[in-house]
């Protein structure tokens, strides 16, 4: 009766302390979540949104950052999602399951996946930069440095790589929840493969593509390792073109925080800054987590 | 031969009814009443040109990740190479006249030059008498040694050369801005490993035992808010997290624990494994669910309790799957760069103090790159680090799958 | 005068070195009902699918003997294999419309031969509808999803999706083993019907829809071919003694 007790006693204090554990995490969470978002959302105003920085960034808004990031998210989705889509194509559909090259293309996807961020950038510095940069500028503008230093352009090719691997793993769950079946069924008919693709299996897996994008853009909007020596500046007074360094927004909070010449005074500016990332990256992520329960369980019915 | 016949006729009728299968096909009206058999020309294979160029350009930009993989690891070594071949030369004058000087006084060569953690050479007791001895070259020296003066670096002044950059790789002062650079990792080293180990005894036990509680103890609606909450943490940008640590949690954690420094690696070490979290989270999640139901099914038909069998039974046969989510995030928290250089005070500091600031291998990087020269050793030796940090995470990596994969396989077929 | 539309000639497969098939010969008539028997595992929806080399999505399937369809051998290397399902069509166990409106999946087929007249594929749609008897069902909301239509209309859809594409022969992977009785007797009748027009080949596990509805039977066990005749003898008097145990159920 004792040893059951014990028994009892010991199985509640272990089911305890799991639950605990995984309460202090919701709580970092929330806590994150909340001190983040009072400190910033007074900041938060129109005119915070659309103004530049002005006075040394103690005053103005944060619109040239907001504008860097929109367009560094643009271009590295442009690059990402249909290069990403296509090799998810490969391995699902014309790839043998136990090939050498199915393998390593999977191998070499999850490597990518866990290489440090700040990797990304010196890749980018060393091959983009000062490598296809200075090619060109030595073939198109006679030697003369344009595009063989950091801009806009290589900073979201850049991170477009980064954020490949989520582009393709994404797709890729999506790709297999389309019925073995209905491939069958479509070849049967006299399609071909690539038909069969294009007509049956992409259109059942657009939700799988938009939550690769969805994730790939959270991302590409919050990593700032990669661009910190490939782009970003601190303050550009006008907006940026392709072929210029510009603002983003954590690359932003990054200096602010650690180098601004007055802290106190941009104080207000760093929480706002920070709760506007915050905000945008959350609001893509929960419509990403959305999208794939939703995929998840379209499989299991 | 009969066959054979038939197949010439067959042939010569196509040739002479060869139409466009398209065309063919929908031309009858499948009523069942009336239908005109049209013949399908199958005996010659048709040449489809969008399969052809679909299959060739996705099968090429397929192998575009590995290429990436293979660019990556050869675009980063290439900038790091330089440091092994000592081919700069040394051609400032200062190098020149200390040369002559080391022919003329004999006895100096084989004073050791005191290695001083300051920049310049505003150490009293050494320069003094090195300035005895130089004689006029002295005052060439203290010249230099003009703090406005050290921060200008250039390749080939002073000692600034190749192989005076590996010889130092391996002390720990970590000096590159200086007429007298040296590049000392073994404090970035110990500084990155002593962070990690922080994170780590932090997140791993609160992670695990989360994802024990998920996938052993929690009901569904549990886990339908610790799950996409760990996935949300996963979504936080770390440049988020560190900004968290720099304004909230380190004045907050001094007035708990009453430390001087208020950024150091204590403090970092709980935001990385804030980061880690959810990686951690995962992974174990993942190998605690693949453990076969009939292990579960099997230990309480025995009559253990659902913790017994948790612990006795299930644990153990994801162990593997831990170790690896454990690798993972080791892996993470190793080649964190934005939390690193907000959180930890990124003085190049080697102790075993926690509470006492570090610099990461990352932070480094990160912090430097941008004002590094093009070409310049200290540039070389930045992708230097870069090199290690891609090495140790890919090995990291690849020991968590083929190791963990081969265990778990071996485990599950009962070996 | 009979035509053999279908005929092979010492027919082995292999799954991965493991033979299969062992050794078929059979000439199937042309618009006729010939129906594949036998217990489960024993190869006849192997075979059945050699005959549009569906077979060839499976990694390591080899196949050795001659597979001929209107005097051609399909394995041959220069067979057109897109061509061959065209002319060769297949309805599968379990029925899979795509997730596309009810018009969308029968003018699947055309649509991808290249077809974009409206009026010709609203034709060709009808004209399949009617012949699979599902017509009158789903006149008034073709633009409605497939997949809200029930299993034996699913079922009869796919089998309009099929002859939409004007093949020649219809291949059947037992199409009514899903469904009920009243879906069951609906889809039989509809296969009397078409073999006015097209050489039907249906693999089935129940025996009394063969006798029923087939014109020859043969009977499969462990990936041999057993006994070829009409139906009638197969059912009434079969030569070899394992058909007969079969047929009156001491195996199965």
């Amino acid at each position: 009766m004792i040893n059951k007790f014990n028994k009892n006693v010991k199985g509640v204090v272990i089911e305890g302390i799991t639950l605990v554990s995984a309460l202090i995490i919701i709580a970092i969470v929330i806590i994150m979540l909340t001190v983040i978002i009072i400190g910033g959302k007074d900041q938060l105003s129109w005119e915070f949104l659309t103004s530049f920085p002005t006075d040394g960034m103690t005053k103005g808004g944060i619109f040239p950052a907001i504008y860097g990031t929109v367009f560094l998210v643009i271009i590295m989705s442009i690059a990402a999602v249909p290069f990403g889509t296509i090799t998810a194509i490969y391995l699902t559909e014309y790839a043998k399951e136990e090939s050498i090259i199915a393998k390593t293309i999977r191998f070499a996807v999850r490597t990518l996946a866990v290489i440090p961020s700040i990797i990304y950038g010196l890749f980018g510095l060393g091959f983009f930069i000062k490598f296809v940069g200075t090619k060109v500028d030595s073939i198109f503008y006679g030697g003369a440095l344009t595009w063989g230093q950091p801009n806009l352009l290589w900073a979201s090719l850049t991170m477009s790589l980064l954020t490949l691997p989520v582009v393709i793993v994404s797709v890729e769950e999506a790709l297999k929840t389309v019925p073995q079946e209905l491939r069958a069924g479509s070849l049967a008919l006299g399609a071909t493969k690539w038909q069969t693709i294009w007509k049956i299996v992409l259109p059942g897996s657009i939700s799988g593509i938009m939550t690769g994008t969805i994730l790939a853009v959270s991302r590409g909007a919050g990593e700032v390792a990669p661009i910190l020596f490939t782009g970003a500046a601190y303050y550009i007074a006008t907006l940026p073109g392709v072929g210029d360094q510009f603002m983003v927004l954590g690359y932003h909070i990054y200096v602010l925080t650690t180098q601004s010449a007055n802290v106190d005074q941009t104080l207000p500016i760093q929480f706002g800054t920070t709760c506007v990332l915050l905000l945008l990256t959350f609001i893509l992520n929960l419509t990403a987590v959305i999208l794939r329960y939703r995929i998840r369980k379209k499989k299991t019915n | 031969m009969f066959i054979s016949s038939l197949i010439d006729q067959r042939k010569s009728n196509n040739s002479t009814m060869t139409r466009e299968p398209s065309k063919e096909n929908i031309v009858g009206k499948s009523t069942v009443e009336n239908r005109e058999q049209v013949h399908i020309d199958i005996t010659h294979k048709k040449f489809r040109f969008s399969d052809y160029l679909a299959e060739k350009v996705i099968k090429g930009v397929a192998f575009l990740s590995i290429t990436i993989i293979v660019l990556i690891f050869f675009f980063v070594f290439r900038e790091a190479f330089p440091i092994f071949s000592s081919s700069k030369e040394v051609t400032a004058t200062t190098g020149k006249i200390v040369q002559e000087a080391q022919e003329t006084y004999g006895a100096v060569t084989d004073q050791p030059v005191k290695e001083e953690p300051q920049e310049t050479y505003g150490a009293v007791t050494d320069s003094s008498q090195a300035q005895e001895q130089y004689g006029v070259q002295t005052n060439d020296t203290s010249i230099t040694s003009d703090p406005s003066d050290t921060y200008t670096v250039s390749a080939g002044s002073g000692f600034d050369d190749n192989q005076s950059a590996i010889n130092t790789l391996l002390t720990k002062d970590w000096v590159p801005v200086s007429e007298k650079p040296r590049y000392g990792i073994l404090a970035l080293i110990i500084g990155t490993f002593k962070i990690t180990l922080i994170s780590m005894l932090f997140a791993a036990p609160l992670a695990i035992l989360a994802a024990i509680y998920t996938a052993m103890f929690a009901n569904k609606k549990m886990k339908e808010i610790i799950k996409p909450t760990i996935e949300l943490l996963a979504g936080f940008p770390s440049v988020v997290i560190g900004f968290f640590a720099l304004m909230v949690m380190a004045t907050f954690l001094q007035e708990i624990f009453h430390y001087e420094t208020r950024l150091n690696s204590f403090v970092g070490g709980i935001a990385m494994g804030i980061a880690a979290i959810p990686i951690i989270f995962t992974i174990t999640e993942d190998a605690l669910t693949a453990v076969p139901k009939s292990y579960f099914e099997a230990s309480l038909a025995i009559g253990a309790s659902k913790w017994q069998t948790a612990f006795f039974v299930i644990l153990p046969a994801a162990t593997p799957g831990i170790f690896a989510a454990i690798l993972l995030g080791i892996g993470r928290v190793f080649g964190e760069t934005m939390i690193a250089l907000m959180a930890t005070g990124n003085a190049a500091m080697m102790d075993l103090n926690p509470f006492n600031s570090v610099r990461t291998l990352a932070a480094t990087i990160g912090a430097e790159m941008a004002e590094v020269v093009f070409g310049d050793t200290h540039y070389n030796v930045l992708f230097l680090i870069g090199s290690l940090l891609f090495i140790f995470t890919f090995i990291l990596n690849a020991i968590a799958e083929f190791y963990v994969k081969g265990k778990l396989m071996k485990r599950i077929q009962g070996k | 005068m009979i035509v053999d539309k279908i005929y092979t000639e010492n027919m082995f497969l292999y799954y991965s070195g493991k033979m299969a098939l062992n050794n078929i010969s059979i000439k199937i008539p042309e618009k006729k009902v010939t129906a594949f028997i036998g217990p489960s595992g024993c190869g006849k929806s192997t075979f059945l699918r050699s005959l549009n080399r569906m077979n060839d999505l499976i990694d390591g399937v080899k196949i050795e003997g001659n597979v001929i369809i209107d005097s051609v051998n399909i394995y041959d290397k220069n067979i057109d294999v897109v061509n061959l399902r065209k002319k060769v069509g297949m309805v599968f166990q379990k029925s899979n419309p795509f997730a596309k409106s009810i018009w969308e999946n029968v003018a699947y087929g055309p649509k991808i031969n290249g077809l974009n007249d409206r009026k010709k594929l609203n034709e060709i749609v009808e004209n399949a509808l009617k012949n699979a008897a599902i017509w009158d069902e789903v006149k008034d909301r073709l633009g409605d999803s497939a997949m809200g239509l029930s299993g034996g209309q699913q079922q009869r859809l796919c089998i309009a999706r099929t002859l939409a594409v004007n093949p020649e022969i219809v291949l059947m992977d037992e199409p009514a083993s899903a469904l009920d009785p009243l879906s069951t007797s609906k889809i039989e009748e509809l296969i009397v019907q078409l073999k006015e027009n097209y050489t039907i080949v249906i693999v089935t596990h129940n025996m009394q829809q063969a006798a029923r509805i087939s014109d020859n039977t043969a009977f499969f066990y462990l990936g041999e071919l057993i006994e070829y005749d009409r139906t009638k003898k197969i059912f009434t008097n079969p030569d070899k003694k394992q058909t007969e145990d079969y047929i009156t159920g001491r195996f199965g």
